[in-house]
């Protein structure tokens, strides 16, 4: 029960944060989309055993966050909830590749952890990219790049109607769900044959409101294509926006700043 | 299930990106074929619906833990296999989007392993002949558990496979599919007997629907053949090209683009291959678990320009020298980086 | 314009799973005329709402519309002539925002995007919601989903206006404010409806359905004070009539 109303808020709230105004969001969708592609394919073409060449890239999520003026302990909660996979199976990592791979001090560490890190810090990279792309974006503007783009209209609409029915049915469900705790005083869960039939009427439901919304539809003088308003204009700023990072992304890739940064610095001192 | 960027590489997600971009304008292209224009709300609704679904939990007795639907074979069940491909595209994507539950580099594979196994192999080849046109109890029992565990085991092994092609993850391929496999077989089970049971409800409640369902919608078995076909050809000639130029070698990927020297262009293309075909030999070779950890040491022969000290691992930044220095670096990097970030919202904040 | 009537004549409508709904319903309505069709739940009056729209084709009897007799021809012509307004407006606006719900109808009848533009102006501006045309329809209230699905119907300028249930689920205030639109409206107005005191204040006409057929027909007043006729066909007197002495003599307050 608290899963789904947690859920309905997060979308809502993320969806919200796409209405604010501000440089990032008054981007195309599509530079957006695009930078964010370039990006997470730069990170995860790294080697398995990469952590100094991809602290950089940090810079991509936080100038996002910070002049989309997104809210940091928000998303850092929502990177913290969905790491439990990749936690999961990066663990592996430390247990099976033990052979010392560099030294701190007296300390050896191994490829495994070492491995690992690069894992974790993979994933805070792209999540945080993919959900400042959201927060910055709006859904139904994605929707619309990616048609653009050239995805059919038919995955474009469904993108549209899934999310726009999203909120209704999960609010449907929530009620089903609350409705029953009421009444269930022996046991904590619910036992199979409820589900089965809650989710059965579930779904009867969601079919008849389909009937009806096709109705609807029709009334309005559906002919079997959803023509679309929103314009989408591409300008100077956005192609900027995307070379920019493009070739930001490629010297990250190709350079590994914080080492030769870490060299100059050890080698003055000395 | 779902796979995270963090543990991919770009090879493996750009190829199954290319295969799920292929199968989801196929199945496109197949519902316009189909002018009922009924489907696009439906569609929609149902996606919501199992979004909503999947967010109720019910407890399996005698373990103490909770499953909840899939919807894969549901939603095949109601709308045949295109329709649903396309409607477990959006639900897997909103996922990603959202709940960053699976990369957006991922989503590609995500769609694959959780869509195109239960729509266009699971449904048409194992339910649709068992429970599809007389259905009863015991046949859509029958039926739905057999295609959920077909489908699932078929996802979870494509998972494996994406894993470990990518290189990122230590995981031998053996321990990996000892564990991924039984699982899913378990979860199979279980989605197999909460479809049954959904399936068989709307039987008993609305016979008609699943009648429209199974009638409006022919796939006959030439689709299916060729969809497989263009699938592997799509899928070999891509990921064939790009483990030319790539090496799922610690050294990380060699970008073709990149380089401008001829001998580096030769070697990554035949340390790609080769160790394609050892891995390829230690697998059909019931060899367990240390397979992969077996090739490594060939490499460091061929890596004798980035001679490490004491160490066998090849990969050269990682000594004990530039070890210290990175640490340094990498904190000021990311000092640097946040305090960008930092002074760009006090600028924003100030206008 | 006499042109726009709408007359039913002898419908019959049984659903396919056997439920027969109507069994030779007659009436006609003329142009401008606001009229309210009652009865109990099941008594028939969502089933004549979805004929007047062409949602459903009658089983026998004519349906006509304007110059129109609705066959599966002539649908798309009744249906840029009558506007139907849901009973549960998430059914209606489907469309990622609120002005592209409005234009959606425009959009499909193939009008230039100007036109568009203008005509989902102004009909956010006749029901108050200019300001809310970019919100997504699930973060809107329930008066304002139900003013905006009115809009979606309205940019299409329907001279018939056909709404089910329009007040449910609207606090006091939203239900005021809609009872005030619609009777700034000159659309022929056809309503089905269990708010009885919303018919009084708003509908000159009176339809009472029961079991599928029409039990009475004539002005609302006489109508919503015959007592006999509305306990037998599961109804009350508006509440606004049932505390008046002069009409329910020896009542009084209970």
């Amino acid at each position: 029960m608290a899963k789904i109303a947690s859920s309905f808020l997060d979308i809502s709230y993320l969806d919200s944060l796409s209405c604010q105004q501000s440089p990032i969001h008054r981007l195309d969708p599509r530079a957006k989309v695009i930078a964010t592609a370039f990006f997470i394919v730069s990170v995860v073409s790294f080697g398995k055993y990469e952590i100094t060449g991809l602290i950089p890239f940090f810079l991509y999520p936080i100038v996002l966050i910070a002049l989309g003026d997104l809210p940091l302990v928000y998303l850092l909660k929502k990177i913290l909830l969905a790491a439990p996979f990749a936690v999961f199976i990066g663990m592996f990592n430390p247990l099976i590749d033990r052979a010392i791979l560099m030294n701190l001090g007296p300390v050896g560490i191994s490829g495994g952890w070492i491995s690992f890190a690069s894992i974790m810090l993979r994933f805070v990279l792209t999540v945080s990219a993919v959900l400042a792309l959201i927060a910055s974006t709006g859904f139904a503007s994605i929707c619309m790049s990616l048609e653009k783009m050239g995805a059919p209209n038919s995955f474009a609409v469904q993108l549209l109607f899934l999310y726009r029915y999203i909120f209704v049915l999960t609010d449907e469900a929530s009620r089903m769900v609350r409705a029953r705790a009421l009444r269930a005083f022996e046991g904590k869960g619910m036992g199979f044959k409820v589900f089965t039939s809650m989710i059965g009427q579930l779904l009867l439901r969601a079919l008849d409101r389909a009937q009806r919304i096709h109705l609807a539809m029709r009334c309005r003088g559906f002919d079997g294509e959803i023509r679309v308003f929103r314009q989408l204009t591409f300008g100077r700023h956005d192609g900027a926006f995307i070379l920019g990072w493009f070739m930001l992304f490629v010297l990250m890739r190709l350079v590994d700043i914080p080492q030769w940064m870490g060299n100059s610095v050890t080698e003055f001192i000395r | 299930m779902h796979m995270a960027d963090a543990l991919i590489s770009p090879a493996v997600g750009v190829t199954m990106w290319a295969a799920t971009a292929g199968l989801t304008l196929y199945s496109a292209k197949k519902l316009k074929e189909n002018p009922d224009d009924s489907q696009t709300p439906l569609m929609g609704v149902l996606g919501a619906f199992i979004f909503a679904a999947q967010m109720i939990n019910f407890t399996i007795p005698a373990t103490g833990s909770s499953g909840h639907l899939g919807g894969g074979m549901i939603l095949a069940v109601l709308l045949g296999p295109y329709a649903a491909f396309i409607t477990l595209a959006s639900v897997l994507t909103v996922q990603a989007l959202f709940f960053a539950d699976g990369g957006l580099l991922a989503l590609g594979c995500n769609i694959f392993n959780l869509g195109f196994f239960p729509c266009f192999i699971a449904y048409p080849f194992i339910y649709k002949q068992i429970a599809g046109d007389r259905p009863t109890r015991h046949r859509i029992l029958a039926g739905a558990i057999a295609a959920s565990i077909l489908g699932l085991q078929m996802g979870a092994f494509g998972v494996v496979l994406e894993t470990l092609f990518s290189g990122i993850s230590e995981l031998p391929f053996v321990t990996f599919l000892l564990l991924m496999q039984p699982i899913h077989l378990a979860i199979g089970i279980v989605e197999g007997l909460v479809t049954a049971a959904v399936v068989t409800f709307i039987w008993k409640a609305r016979p008609e629907i699943l009648n429209m369902a199974g009638a409006a919608r022919p796939i006959g078995r030439l689709d299916i053949k060729n969809v497989l076909a263009g699938l592997l050809v799509v899928a070999a000639v891509t990921g064939g090209i790009l483990s030319w130029f790539a090496s799922d070698h610690p050294d990380g990927l060699e970008w073709s683009m990149f380089h401008t020297s001829g001998k580096e262009k030769l070697e990554p293309a035949e340390k790609g291959l080769h160790s394609l075909f050892a891995r390829l030999q230690e697998k059909t070779a019931f060899l367990p678990d240390y397979g992969f950890m077996k090739v490594e040491p060939d490499k460091p022969s061929k890596h004798e320009a980035s001679a490490a000290p004491e160490k066998k691992e090849p990969w050269p930044a990682v000594s004990a020298g530039t070890s210290v220095s990175g640490l340094v670096g990498g904190t000021m990097a990311m000092g640097l980086a946040g305090f960008i970030g930092f002074a760009l919202k006090k600028r924003h904040k100030q206008r | 314009m006499s042109h726009h009537i709408v007359e039913m004549k002898d419908l019959h409508y049984t659903y396919p799973d056997g439920n027969s709904a109507l069994h030779g319903v007659s009436f006609r309505i003329t142009h401008g005329e606001t009229v309210a069709i009652v009865g109990a739940n099941g008594a028939g009056k969502s089933t004549i709402l979805l004929h007047l729209n062409g949602c459903l084709i009658p089983e026998t009897g004519t349906v006509r519309i304007g110059d129109f007799p609705l066959t599966r021809k002539t649908l798309e012509h009744v249906r840029r002539t009558v506007g139907m307004v849901f009973q549960d407006p998430d059914d209606q606006l489907f469309m990622p925002s609120v002005y592209e719900d409005v234009a959606y109808g425009p959009l499909n009848l193939g009008l230039p995007l100007e036109d568009v533009e203008e005509r989902v102006v102004q009909a956010l501006s006749t029901v108050g919601m200019l300001h809310l045309k970019d919100r997504p329809p699930y973060r809107l209230s329930g008066g304002e989903k139900r003013s905006v699905a009115i809009a979606t119907v309205l940019s299409m300028s329907p001279s018939i206006l056909v709404m089910d249930e329009p007040t449910s689920n609207l606090d006091p205030k939203a239900r005021r404010q809609l009872i005030h639109l619609l009777k700034t409206f000159e659309h022929t107005i056809i309503l089905a409806t269990h708010d009885l005191d919303m018919v009084l204040d708003l509908c000159s006409r009176t339809i009472v359905l029961k079991k599928g057929r029409v039990e009475a027909d004539g002005p609302t007043r006489d109508i919503l004070q015959n007592q006999e006729l509305l306990d037998a066909c599961r109804l009350e007197k508006p509440l606004q009539l049932q505390s008046c002495p002069i009409c329910n003599p020896g009542s009084g307050m209970q």
